[in-house]
């Protein structure tokens, strides 16, 4: 009886339950902006590397490698106490968006670059033998078969970040665990917290299995 | 279905070459590959190339499609440069060269038939439904329209050819290469697409093919040239080539694949 009280006490659920969900849906229409422009950018960086000009690898390199290196917590507050100094003046959800996009942009970049530069030099002269032009065999034949490839860890990267949208309760953003916690600490009770682990398990597990699904449907031997 | 593809065979004895390599050189770096090679093929004509490993055959045949970027000399098909094509009309130029890999390089995310459609929609620009009609055809004519919505994974090395011999045909090119077509497949594939490259010359096709399969090259070939380190040493009808060869390292090079060691 003690452990349902502690983790799941009905009057607690009712009194918190409409604050939960409209932070669920906040965190959903972050992490959905994540990962969109998070993967976005990543492939675009990629594409652009692939034209073997220096002065666009240059700063992809060194985007996607600083990006990879810093603790996202020290950006966002960097982001969110730092920069108005300067006079701009990003809202919590709005650093947010930036710094997770960008970090999930500079490990999307070296995925698809891990991808792209496995696709064998055959399979690039054979579609510039048939007459595709570089840009038709990149997106037609390499990429694709990058993409792939780049699936399984993609998934991972994605969720591994949208999830640290729970960052977002250091600079007030009202996510799931923003709330949850707060609630814990008004009500005495642990019950908000589960409900927060139950949510982040209703939005990202469904996510996991469907990254099974498509990991099998892609797995085509080459 | 032989008038699909030219251009007759007739046509042999009085055209100009269709393909004319002209004092063609290539280095890598400071390392001389290939140093002023001159070979026509004319309409029609089968030319066999062999020659040691390393003798620069690959390197040649890539220059014809620019994969591989001469350092002199000049290509010409069918009367045009070649050699002086860059960006588009370059692409449009190497429709015109059929190419086949020793390692095949279909692409393995799409089906045979989507294969074969490929680059006649992205690059000749032919609507869908042309494209189909062509590529169906085209596996017809290698004895694989049955094996259409397979994906290249489930075929067998010999299939995996032919389909290549037919993405690149349904191009419709003036020529084609073949870069070691069987070397990479099981023994008893082998027969499969060399049937098919012999059935491609009686129709016509133009044919510059590097191989090991000498007795293809006895059957099928119009002319042999055997080159060593870089050049070309020796040129003539098959019969005079392994009947009668004349420089000591075309004689040395036959007798070392007799004995199966090349
Ligand atoms: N990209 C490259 N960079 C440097 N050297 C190269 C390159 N490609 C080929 N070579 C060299 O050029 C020479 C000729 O190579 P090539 O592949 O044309 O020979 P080949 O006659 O086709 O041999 P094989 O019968 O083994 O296929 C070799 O010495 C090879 O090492
Ligand atoms: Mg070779």
């Amino acid at each position: 009886m003690r452990f349902l009280d502690t983790f799941f006490d009905g009057a607690v659920m009712a009194k918190y339950l409409p604050e939960l969900l409209s932070a669920i849906v906040t965190t959903l229409w972050i992490s959905l902006i994540v990962v969109v422009a998070g993967l976005a950018l990543g492939l675009v960086m990629a594409c652009l590397r692939t034209l073997g000009r220096w002065y666009l690898t240059l700063p992809i390199v060194a985007f996607a490698d600083i990006g990879r290196a810093l603790p996202p917590l020290v950006v966002i507050l960097i982001f969110y106490f730092g920069l108005p100094g300067l006079g701009i003046n990003l809202s919590g959800p709005m650093v947010l968006i930036l710094v997770l996009g960008g970090v999930l942009a500079a490990f999307a970049e070296e995925i698809f670059w891990a991808g792209l530069t496995s696709v064998s030099r055959g399979q690039w002269e054979a579609g510039r033998a048939t007459g595709l032009g570089f840009g038709q065999t990149l997106f037609e034949i390499a990429l694709p078969q990058a993409v792939r490839m780049g699936i399984p860890p993609l998934v991972n990267r994605a969720l591994a970040i949208t999830k640290m949208t729970a960052l977002g309760s250091v600079i007030g953003v009202k996510e799931i665990l923003t709330v949850s916690s707060s609630a814990q600490s008004f009500s005495g009770s642990a019950t908000p917290l589960t409900m927060a682990a139950l949510a982040y398990l209703a939005i990202f597990l469904p996510v996991v299995i469907l990254s099974r699904v498509l990991e099998q449907r892609y797995a085509w031997a080459v | 279905m032989t008038a699909a593809i030219s251009p007759t065979p007739s046509a042999k004895v009085h055209a100009r070459p269709m393909l004319e390599i002209n004092k063609l050189g290539k280095s890598f770096g400071t390392t001389e590959v290939l140093t002023s090679i001159d070979l026509s093929v004319r309409p029609g004509e089968l030319v066999f190339v062999i020659g040691p490993s390393g003798s620069g055959k690959s390197t040649m045949l890539r220059c014809c499609n620019r994969l591989e970027e001469p350092s002199s000399g000049t290509i010409l098909l069918d009367g045009e440069h070649v050699t002086a094509c860059q960006g588009r009309a370059l692409d449009k130029m190497r429709l015109k060269i059929g190419m086949v890999f020793q390692g095949f390089h279909l692409y393995p995310h799409k089906s045979v038939l989507a294969n074969v459609m490929l680059a006649q929609v992205k690059a000749l620009k032919r609507s869908k439904a042309d494209a189909k009609t062509r590529a169906i055809e085209m596996l017809e004519h290698v004895g694989l329209a049955h094996k259409a919505e397979s994906m290249p994974s489930e075929l067998s090395g010999g299939q995996q050819q032919r389909v290549a011999i037919a993405r690149a045909l349904a191009l419709d090119p003036k020529v084609m290469l073949f870069d070691e077509p069987t070397s990479a497949l099981d023994p008893e594939l082998v027969g499969s697409v060399l049937k098919v490259m012999k059935q491609l010359r009686e129709e016509g096709m133009t044919m510059l093919v590097v191989s090991h399969e000498m007795e293809f090259a006895r059957e099928a070939a119009d002319r042999v040239v055997f080159m060593d380190g870089g050049v070309v040493v020796e040129s003539g009808p098959p019969e005079e080539i392994f009947g009668n060869p004349q420089s000591p390292r075309l004689q040395s090079f036959l007798s070392r694949v007799n004995r199966g060691g090349e």
